[in-house]
C-alpha cells in the first residue's frame, strides 16, 4: 500500500491528533456537568507528558528526509529542530500555566486539548513544502490561538484580545490566500518543488506580487513590524499562559515555515525578497526597542520585545545564505528558553494572591525572593545581549552571519537597536533591586515547577555558554537538510 | 444548440436582474430572497459551462447556507435598514470606484489568461475532458487520494472551530430541570395516576 510510508511519516502528527481526540471525549464523558471544579488538571498533565513524549520520540527519529503525499508534507531535519522546539515548549508551558488557570477557574479540559491542536497545526506548518498544507497548517494553529486567546471569556480583555487576534489574523489570512492564488496561477503548481521550477525558467511579475502578499501574511503571523498592530494589545489582553504560548510556539512556527518557502520555492528570486526582509527586520528590531521603554504592563512590554527579536531572527533570514538561516535557528532556540523562562517568572508574580502584571509591582523584589531575581535578572540580560548571556551569542551568531553576506549596515542597525532595547530589560533589572520602597511586596512563590523553570531556564542562560548546548551544531545540520 | 442558447440568456438575465434588485429591494427580506434567486440562476450558468460541482456548491452552500443566515439575521437582528439606505448616495463614488478596480483586476487576469504565450499549455492541463470525466467524479479522485491529508486536515479545523464555539458560548447552568426521555418513557402510569371518586360538587368551595 502506497499511503503506508505517508502514514508512517505523519505518525506523530496522527499520534498527538489521536490523542487530542481520545482526551476531548474522555473530558465530554467524564466531566460532571454539575460540580463547579475545574475538570482540566488531570488532562493538563497528560497532555503535557505527551508532548514531552512526542518530543523524544521526534528527536530519537532517524537522520533522513522523508517526504510524504506527493511531496507536499517534508519530514527532515528542519522540521524536527522546529517540532521539537514547539513541543517541548508547549509542554512546558502547560506546565507553568496551570496555577494561573485554576486561580481563574479557566482549567476545563478544552484547555489542553485546544493547545494540542495548535501544536498539531504548527507541526504541519513547518513541515508544509505545498501552499495548500502551509494554509491550512497556519489555519489550524490560528484557529486554536483564537479560542485560547478568548479562554476567560468573562473577562472583557480576553474576549477582546480574541476577538482582536481573530479579525486580524482572518485578514492576514486573506492576503495569505490572495498572493497563494497568484503564485499558482502563475506558476501552475502549489508544490514548493515546482514553483522554484518555475522561477528556473521565467521569472513573471505574478509570482512576485504572490510572494509579496504571501510574505506580509506571514509577517503579521510573526508578528514583524510594521504589521505588528495586534500584538500588544493581545498579548496584554489573553490569559499569561496563553500569551506565553503565543510568544514561543507559534513564533517558532511561522519563523520556520518563512525559511522554507523562501528557500525552498522562492530561492531563485533572492535578490527580490531581501530586501523587504531586511526593511521589516530592521523596522521591527526599532519598533520593539524604542516602544517598549514606556511600557507599564510587563505582557506588554514582552509584547514588544517579541516584536524586537522577531526582528533579528529575520535579519538572519535575510542574509539569504545557509548561515544566516543556521544563525535564525539558534537565535529562535535560544530565544524560546528565554521567554519560557521569563513568562514562568511572571506567573510567579502574585500580590495577595492576585496575579499582577504591572512593572512597578516587581520594585525591591530582589530583597523577598532573591533567588528568583537573580534569575530573572539573568534572563533579561540574556534578552538584552549582554556579553555573558547566552543571549548574545544568539545575537551575536546572527550579525556575523549578516556580515558575511555583504549587509554591514544591517548588523549596525540591529546592533544599535540592541542597545536602545537593552534599556528597558535594564529598568526592571533596576527597579528590582534598587526600586523605591513603597511598602508593597510580591508574594511568596508558590507554584514549584514555575521556579523550578524559572532557575533552570537562567541556568541555562549561564551554563550554556560553554558550548551553546551543541545548538550550533543541530542547527547546522537542519540547515543542510534545507539546503540540500 | 438553441436550448442551451436560450437558456444561457435567460440565466444571464435572471442574474442580473436579480443582483440589480437586491440593491434596489426596498425590503430587506425581499433583498434576500432576491440574492436567493441569483444563486440559483448563476449555478444555471455554471451547469452550461460544465462546471456542475460548482453549481451544486452554488446551490448547497451559497443557497443552503449563506442566505438562509442573511434571512436570520435580517429576520432575527434589529437593523434599522431605512438609516443605512439614506445615505446610499455618499457611497455611490467610492462604490463605483471599486467596480472599477474589480472590473480592471478580472480583466487583467483574464487578458493574460487568454492572451499569454506561456499559458496556452497550462490551460489545457488543467482541466479533465468533460466528456471522458465530469469533475465531480474527477475532484473526488483527488481530494480522496491526492489530498487525503488536506482533507482530513480540514476536518480537523472544522472541530476545533465547534470546540471553539462551545468553550466561548456554552454556560453550565445549575438548578435547572433537563428534560430525561427514558424517565419519562418509563414512567409508569400506575404508580402516578391515580382514579378518585369525587362527590359532585365537592371540589367546589360553595
Amino acid at each position: 500500500m502506497i499511503i503506508g510510508q505517508d502514514i508512517v511519516t505523519l505518525l506523530p502528527e496522527i499520534v498527538l491528533v489521536l490523542y487530542a481526540m481520545v482526551a476531548l471525549l474522555w473530558g465530554v464523558i467524564f466531566t460532571k456537568k454539575d460540580s463547579s471544579e475545574d475538570s482540566g488538571r488531570l488532562p493538563l498533565y497528560v497532555t503535557s507528558l505527551v508532548l514531552f513524549a512526542l518530543a523524544l520520540w521526534i528527536a530519537l527519529n532517524p537522520e533522513e528526509t522523508r517526504l510524504a503525499f506527493n511531496d507536499t508534507f517534508t519530514d527532515d531535519l528542519l522540521a524536527r529542530f522546529a517540532k521539537v522546539t514547539i513541543l517541548l515548549s508547549a509542554a512546558l508551558i502547560l506546565l507553568i500555566g496551570r496555577e494561573f488557570l485554576e486561580a481563574h477557574q479557566m482549567l476545563k479540559f478544552e484547555f489542553p486539548v485546544l493547545v494540542c491542536f495548535a501544536v498539531v497545526g504548527m507541526m504541519v506548518m513547518v513541515s508544509a513544502s505545498d501552499l495548500m498544507v502551509l494554509y491550512v497548517g497556519v489555519e489550524l494553529q490560528a484557529l486554536s490561538l483564537y479560542v485560547l486567546a478568548a479562554f476567560h471569556r468573562d473577562n472583557s480583555r480576553s474576549t477582546e484580545a480574541g476577538l482582536k487576534y481573530f479579525v486580524l489574523g482572518a485578514l492576514s489570512s486573506g492576503l495569505l490566500l490572495f498572493g497563494a492564488s497568484f503564485v499558482y496561477g502563475y506558476s501552475g503548481t502549489t508544490q514548493f518543488v515546482g514553483i522554484a521550477e518555475s522561477l528556473t525558467t521565467e521569472s513573471s511579475t505574478g509570482l512576485l506580487i504572490g510572494l509579496i502578499f504571501i510574505l506580509v501574511g506571514l509577517a503579521f503571523k510573526v508578528s514583524a513590524a510594521p504589521f505588528h498592530m495586534w500584538v500588544p494589545d493581545v498579548y496584554e489582553g489573553s490569559p499569561t499562559p496563553v500569551t506565553a504560548l503565543f510568544a514561543t510556539a507559534p513564533k517558532v512556527a511561522a519563523i520556520i515555515l518563512l525559511a522554507r518557502l523562501l528557500f525552498e520555492a522562492f530561492g531563485e528570486a533572492l535578490q527580490h525578497w531581501q530586501l523587504i526582509l531586511i526593511i521589516v527586520s530592521v523596522a521591527s528590531m526599532f519598533l520593539g526597542a524604542i516602544a517598549a521603554i514606556g511600557q507599564q504592563d510587563i505582557k506588554r512590554l514582552m509584547a514588544y520585545s517579541s516584536i524586537a527579536h522577531m526582528g533579528y531572527a529575520l535579519m538572519g533570514l535575510a542574509a539569504g545564505t545557509p548561515e544566516g538561516v543556521q544563525s535564525m535557528l539558534t537565535y529562535i532556540a535560544i530565544y524560546v528558553v528565554m521567554n519560557v523562562g521569563t513568562f514562568s517568572f511572571i506567573l510567579l508574580m502574585k500580590r495577595e494572591g492576585r496575579y499582577v502584571t504591572d512593572i512597578d509591582s516587581l520594585k525591591l523584589c530582589a530583597r523577598q525572593m532573591p533567588t528568583h531575581a537573580l534569575s530573572l535578572l539573568v534572563l533579561l540580560f540574556s534578552l538584552a545581549g549582554i556579553v555573558p548571556m547566552v543571549g548574545f551569542f544568539a545575537k551575536l551568531y546572527v550579525f556575523l552571519a549578516v556580515i558575511d553576506a555583504d549587509l554591514l549596515e544591517l548588523a549596525l542597525a540591529g546592533a544599535i537597536a540592541s542597545v536602545i532595547g537593552a534599556y528597558y530589560y535594564l529598568r526592571i533589572v533596576y527597579l528590582m533591586y534598587f526600586g523605591d520602597d513603597d511598602g508593597e511586596r510580591l508574594d511568596r512563590p508558590s507554584s514549584l515547577v514555575g521556579q523550578a523553570i524559572v532557575i533552570f531556564t537562567a541556568l541555562i542562560m549561564v551554563v550554556g555558554v560553554i558550548n551553546l548546548l551543541e545548538l550550533t551544531e543541530m542547527a547546522s545540520r537542519a540547515t543542510q537538510s534545507l539546503f540540500n | 444548440m438553441m436550448i442551451q442558447i436560450f437558456a444561457f440568456y435567460l440565466f444571464a438575465l435572471l442574474t442580473l436582474l436579480a443582483a440589480l434588485s437586491v440593491v434596489f429591494a426596498r425590503h430587506p427580506v425581499h433583498a434576500v430572497l432576491w440574492l436567493i434567486l441569483a444563486f440559483l440562476s448563476s449555478a444555471g450558468l455554471f451547469v452550461l459551462q460544465g462546471a456542475e460541482y460548482v453549481a451544486m456548491l452554488m446551490v448547497i452552500v451559497y443557497v443552503g447556507a449563506v442566505a438562509v443566515l442573511f434571512l436570520f439575521v435580517v429576520m432575527m437582528l434589529d437593523v434599522d435598514f431605512a438609516a443605512f439606505r439614506a445615505n446610499t448616495a455618499r457611497y455611490i463614488p467610492l462604490g463605483l470606484l471599486m467596480a472599477a478596480v474589480l472590473v480592471m483586476i478580472i480583466g487583467l487576469a483574464v487578458g493574460d489568461w487568454t492572451t499569454s504565450s506561456q499559458m496556452a499549455e497550462r490551460r489545457q492541463s488543467l482541466t479533465p475532458l468533460i466528456d471522458e470525466n465530469h469533475n465531480t467524479s474527477a475532484l473526488g479522485e483527488l481530494i480522496y487520494t491526492d489530498y487525503v491529508f488536506l482533507f482530513q486536515s480540514a476536518g480537523l479545523i472544522l472541530l476545533v472551530a465547534m470546540i471553539g464555539a462551545i468553550v466561548l458560548t456554552h454556560r453550565q447552568r445549575k438548578g435547572i430541570k433537563r428534560q430525561n426521555v427514558l424517565s419519562q418513557m418509563y414512567r409508569d402510569p400506575k404508580a402516578s395516576v391515580a382514579l378518585k371518586d369525587l362527590k359532585v360538587s365537592d371540589g367546589n368551595p360553595q
